[in-house]
């Protein structure tokens, strides 16, 4: 009985040593680096399943009153900028693979065209959001933010018949669309801020081939906010457009 | 450890090639938007965006990939309580016309 604990004791302190020389980034509780990762991702996957739920619930009000109040929907739906709209979709899109890239760099040990991929999406992210910002001031411009101050005059055209609309249930298109991409923009601001952060500790030399966990997880939830926009776009802007 | 070495990683063009997809998905939507297919442009945008977020989730976010079924399961729980969410709503919501 007193034989196992003390091999036990001889043989921890030599594998942990033999981890530390290998990868400092290994925590003790962890049997090996790739199960650590394994961890962290599923971890990361779960947080991502809360946010589509959370997504989830406003979807899900916009479809109730969508199918409730279709002709406003689709009259707001056609005052919004299908050229911007789809620009940002492009501009997530390409920020998906500059993501992607960027992992990829971690994972073969390329520190310098690591910081540059983060560097563009954090570019790429900040596009996104100035061209929302563009958006939004127009919506200021025509009154079209829900509040005391709300105008709605604009008809729904469905194929050549002008239907007017209740500016009442416009307005309710128009909180939908900015609590949904004001929402999806608070994301995106965050993950710029996630990417800067991991730019500066990636030049740093924060991240190896056998570590780059941070950098994966935050690509993780970047192509999450990416997909939230694929959903969006064609849900806030494209409703009856073929008038 | 080989198979940890194997995961993750595709070519750059890989990457580079979903990304060119994915913007012509786009395209796509728009397009199709401007086509009337009476009650199917919404079921037509939608059929795209989920085609999109399948292969960004397959490709780029590697479920596909992952080494742990656990992930694979529990972004299924995900998309199956989104379901319950969705579909249960929806049956009060869709059915209310009597009163």
């Amino acid at each position: 009985m007193p034989d196992s604990p003390a091999t036990t004791q001889v043989a921890t302190p030599v594998t942990a040593m033999e981890h530390e020389a290998h990868n400092p980034a290994l925590l003790h509780h962890f049997v090996d680096a790739q199960q650590q990762k394994n961890a962290a991702s599923l971890g990361m996957w779960l947080f991502l399943v809360t946010e589509i739920m959370f997504f989830g619930g406003m979807f899900c009000a916009y479809l109730v009153y969508r199918l409730k109040y279709f002709n406003a929907f689709a009259a707001g739906s056609q005052q919004l900028s299908i050229a911007l709209g789809a620009t940002n979709t492009a501009v997530l899109i390409i920020s998906s693979v500059t993501v992607v890239l960027a992992v990829k760099a971690a994972e073969a040990g390329k520190r310098k065209v690591l910081v540059g991929y983060l560097a563009v999406t954090v570019l790429l992210g900040l596009t996104f959001l100035g061209i929302k910002g563009f958006e939004y001031r127009e919506k200021f411009e025509r009154h079209h933010v829900p509040g005391p101050t709300f105008q709605f005059t604009d008809t729904f055209d469905d194929n050549g018949r002008q239907i007017p609309v209740d500016s009442n249930e416009a307005q309710l298109f128009f909180s939908l669309y900015f609590a949904m991409t004001g929402m999806h923009a608070l994301h995106m601001i965050i993950g710029c801020g996630l990417f800067s952060v991991l730019a500066v500790l990636a030049w740093r030399g924060h991240y190896s081939p056998g570590y780059f966990t941070p950098v994966e997880n935050a690509g993780l939830y970047w192509h999450l906010v990416d997909i939230i926009w694929i959903y969006l776009f064609p849900l806030l802007y494209l409703i009856s457009r073929h008038s | 450890m080989s198979e940890h070495e194997e995961h993750t990683t595709h070519s750059q063009g890989f990457y580079i090639a979903i990304g060119v997809g994915l913007l012509i998905g786009t395209a796509t939507t728009v397009g199709a938007a401007f086509v009337n297919l009476g009650p199917f442009n919404p079921v037509v945008a939608l059929l795209i965006a989920t085609i999109k977020a399948i292969v960004v989730v397959l490709f780029f976010m590697h479920v596909k990939d992952a080494s742990e079924k656990l992930a694979g399961a529990v972004v299924l729980s995900g998309f199956f309580f989104l379901a319950i969410l969705i579909s249960l709503s929806l049956a009060d919501y869709l059915t209310r016309s009597w009163r």
